[in-house]
């Protein structure tokens, strides 16, 4: 008796490796494991992996590949720029420097938990930060932006793309006014890249964080792409790695992987992208039509191709994830981090979601692994398990 | 496969030989963790799962945790009661919120790793029971199921000892064979109390007074205490002397002799009767490490019971539960609000 294969279909926690990264990972693990500073042939060897990914990293975004920062992902590319932007002794005076700067950090009130609980750390020791609101949506009013501007910040990070929700920030409007006001700019790009188009010129930011394994890329590398110019203090002080930038020894294999999936992304995201947006809307349609009283949530149309972050009235949604769970079709209702209920999501509750709306809430991320067929058995069995969900307790657990 | 019931998995030895229990015979058991603290992480659970060979899930209660039991916890303490957050817990989330989502899985009960027994009694009732084990009984904890879930509930554990789970654990090689019983409260780190409380509630000075009013001492907040305490009173004098009472009203501690530890009764409070309710002759539990104690319980008003012991019994603490037996039978309990001396 087998059961059906497993429907993987939560691609913003994470991704399944893109095609040649386990190879690319293997290869450099068994047969480049030099230290790729060392001097000799062998470290060479590895360095020259590095240095491939670091083009391939570079043109995926639009930028110089001296710009490209590996780093342990996204999490390690966030603290850094929040606690290290700005130059020492300059205008702008750095988080972990005992005195605040005349100008405190402006951010989404979105944001990522790596983003969110850095700002929160700066605040402690003294820092202003600015938390800019968002609509119904989940956008980033611009107007919040203008108010926000004043009196002038030294940084203003907001994400590319939300975790949650999917939904698009305007980061080069608001990098725009940011940088006329005098600020630094950096965007948490770690939902955006490999899925949407990213340019780091046409978004204007100064700093941009990225994650390999969202990608299709191994989990535990990822990136900080640094504009050549704008200043930044490390967090690891040491070899000297990265141009002084990120010390630690080099993770080969993680940037060979990181490397490969990013060359993949950059081949076949707009071919990729219309498949996944495709199948994100065919179960869209299918969930509609076989369920009464839900609301997707995010933007309509500002939104990553794969997120479908859907409330379903009358339903927890962590006994909606566990009832698909236990069907073989693996969501999520937030955050893996936090795996979190509604006081877990900060991001609901500033879309002004109450909580039946939050709670009733799962986030389906599909990925361009999925196939139709996936989708089709998806629509399937969900109305049935929402139905089934919305029938009264039985008598025993209502007394 | 037979029913569907969901285990609730701690990660610990007990919840873990009662989950591969229900599994052996033949069970669509599907484990769930209660994700109660902020900062808890639940992989070595899975990995028992998995071992076992069924499904397991992460119940995020978080929130319901910290309003059922951690607030009413020190607002109990607050209030100069020693609260039994336990009982709680295995009331509002384990037989509460857990069995509720057992219902939305497609599950007919819950299973956990307690010592004690479900069994079918007369006339459709269940009955709850001492474990076989009286060294190990947990019924203590469990009076305020509803008994209407009786039936819901499986306690797998409930004709076992000690020795018998570590010994089937090792069998089934659980790697938590030998993990350590837990006897602390879980949301306090280190087991902590004084220090948790003070974090907290802070300290409020006041007063410790005698028996007859005298004040013979200084305390740093009445959260800091509890009935039949000797410790940590730093008073003048030879004589021993123990905290009696705490009145948070008064901000006062009372200390007084052995003797006016005695109490003839309580008054119970918020009483969860799982038998027929009932009048007369009883075994009395005050605290989960005492009796059951003769005693004759006369029921009142809005769930209230008035408990008159046989002998005199020490230390009774408002804030305990008052549990009351026949035999290994659990007939119910509720919330000592106050000692009768």
């Amino acid at each position: 008796m087998g059961s059906p294969p497993r429907i993987y279909l939560d691609c913003a926690a994470t991704t399944p490796p893109a095609p040649g990264v386990v190879e690319a990972v293997r290869d450099a693990l068994a047969d480049s494991w030099a230290n790729a500073s060392s001097a000799h042939a062998d470290g060479s060897r590895a360095r020259r992996i590095v240095e491939e990914s670091r083009v391939r990293v570079a043109a995926l975004i639009g930028g110089r590949p001296d710009e490209i920062v590996f780093t342990s992902g996204a999490t390690e590319s966030n603290n850094t720029v929040l606690k290290g932007f700005g130059k020492p002794n300059a205008q702008f005076r750095r988080p972990l420097e005992l005195r605040p700067p005349s100008g405190g950090v402006v951010v989404s009130a979105v944001e990522h938990p790596c983003v969110a609980e850095s700002v929160a750390w700066l605040e402690r020791r003294g820092w202003k930060v600015s938390r800019m609101g968002v609509d119904e949506t989940g956008l980033v009013d611009p107007g919040d932006v203008r108010k926000a501007l004043r009196p002038k910040p030294a940084l203003v990070s907001v994400m590319l793309a939300n975790h949650e929700v999917g939904t698009i920030q305007p980061v080069a409007l608001i990098a725009k006014l940011a940088k006329a006001a005098g600020a630094l700019v950096h965007t948490d790009a770690t939902q955006a890249v490999g899925r949407i188009p990213v340019d780091v010129e046409a978004l204007g930011v100064d700093y941009l964080s990225l994650s390999g394994h969202k990608f299709g890329g191994p989990k535990g590398v990822g990136a900080l792409w640094v504009r050549r110019g704008a200043p930044l203090v490390p967090l690891n002080h040491g070899g000297g790695q990265e141009g002084g930038r990120r010390s630690g020894t080099y993770n080969v294999p993680g940037i060979a992987g990181l490397g490969v999936a990013a060359a993949y992304a950059a081949r076949e995201m707009a071919a990729a992208g219309e498949r996944v947006r495709g199948l994100r809307d065919r179960l869209d349609r299918g969930i509609r039509s076989g369920v009464q009283g839900l609301r997707v949530n995010g933007h309509p149309e500002l939104r990553l191709p794969g997120h479908l972050h859907v409330s379903f009235d009358l339903v927890e949604g962590e006994a909606l994830m566990m009832r698909l769970d236990l069907a073989g079709i693996a969501v999520s209702t937030g955050p893996a981090c936090s795996a979190g209920a509604y006081e877990s999501s900060p991001v609901l509750a500033a879309m002004g979601f109450g909580e039946a709306r939050a709670r009733g809430s799962v986030r389906i991320t599909v990925g361009a692994h999925n196939t139709a067929a996936e989708i089709d058995r998806v629509v399937g069995v969900l109305p049935a398990i929402v139905a089934d969900l919305r029938r009264a307790p039985p008598a025993w657990l209502r007394s | 496969m037979g029913e569907r019931i969901v285990a609730a998995m701690s990660g610990g030895v007990d919840s873990s030989v009662a989950a591969a229990i229900l599994r052996e015979a033949g069970h669509d058991v599907v484990g769930v963790t209660m994700r109660l603290l902020p900062a808890a992480d639940v992989g070595d659970v899975r990995a028992v799962a998995e071992k076992l060979g069924f499904p397991h899930e992460v119940m995020d209660l978080r929130d319901e945790f910290r309003r059922a039991v951690v607030e009413p916890f020190l607002a109990a303490y607050a209030a100069g009661r020693t609260p039994l957050p336990c009982a709680a817990c295995n009331h509002a989330l384990k037989f509460g919120a857990l069995l509720r989502r057992a219902g939305e899985l497609g599950a007919t009960a819950v299973a956990t790793g307690h010592y004690a027994r479900v069994e079918p009694g007369e006339g459709g009732r269940w009955r709850l029971r001492r474990a076989r084990d009286a060294s190990r009984d947990q019924s203590y904890f469990l009076y305020g199921i509803t008994p209407e879930r009786l039936s819901h509930i499986r306690f797998p554990l409930g004709e076992m000892t000690k020795d018998d789970v570590r010994a089937k654990a090792r069998a089934l090689g659980l790697a938590n064979a030998e993990k350590p019983d837990s006897q602390e409260i879980c949301f306090i780190p280190g087991g902590d109390t004084a220090g948790y409380l003070r974090e907290k509630l802070g300290e409020k000075p006041g007063a410790i007074v005698d028996t007859a009013g005298r004040k013979v001492g200084e305390h740093s907040g009445v959260h800091f205490y509890t009935i039949g305490q000797r410790r940590g009173l730093n008073l003048q004098g030879t004589e021993p002397r123990h905290v009696v009472a705490v009145n948070a009203a008064t901000n006062t501690v009372i200390v007084g002799s052995e003797d006016d530890l005695l109490s003839s009764g309580c008054e119970v409070e918020g009483v969860n009767w799982i038998a027929a309710p009932r009048t007369g002759s009883v075994g009395v539990k005050i605290r989960s490490r005492h009796g059951p104690v003769p005693a004759t319980v006369t029921p009142g008003v809005e769930g209230r019971v008035t408990v008159r012991f046989a002998e005199p019994q020490r230390s009774v603490t408002p804030g305990q539960a008052a549990v009351f037996y026949a035999g290994d039978d659990l007939l119910g309990g509720g919330t000592i609000a106050s000692a009768v001396r």
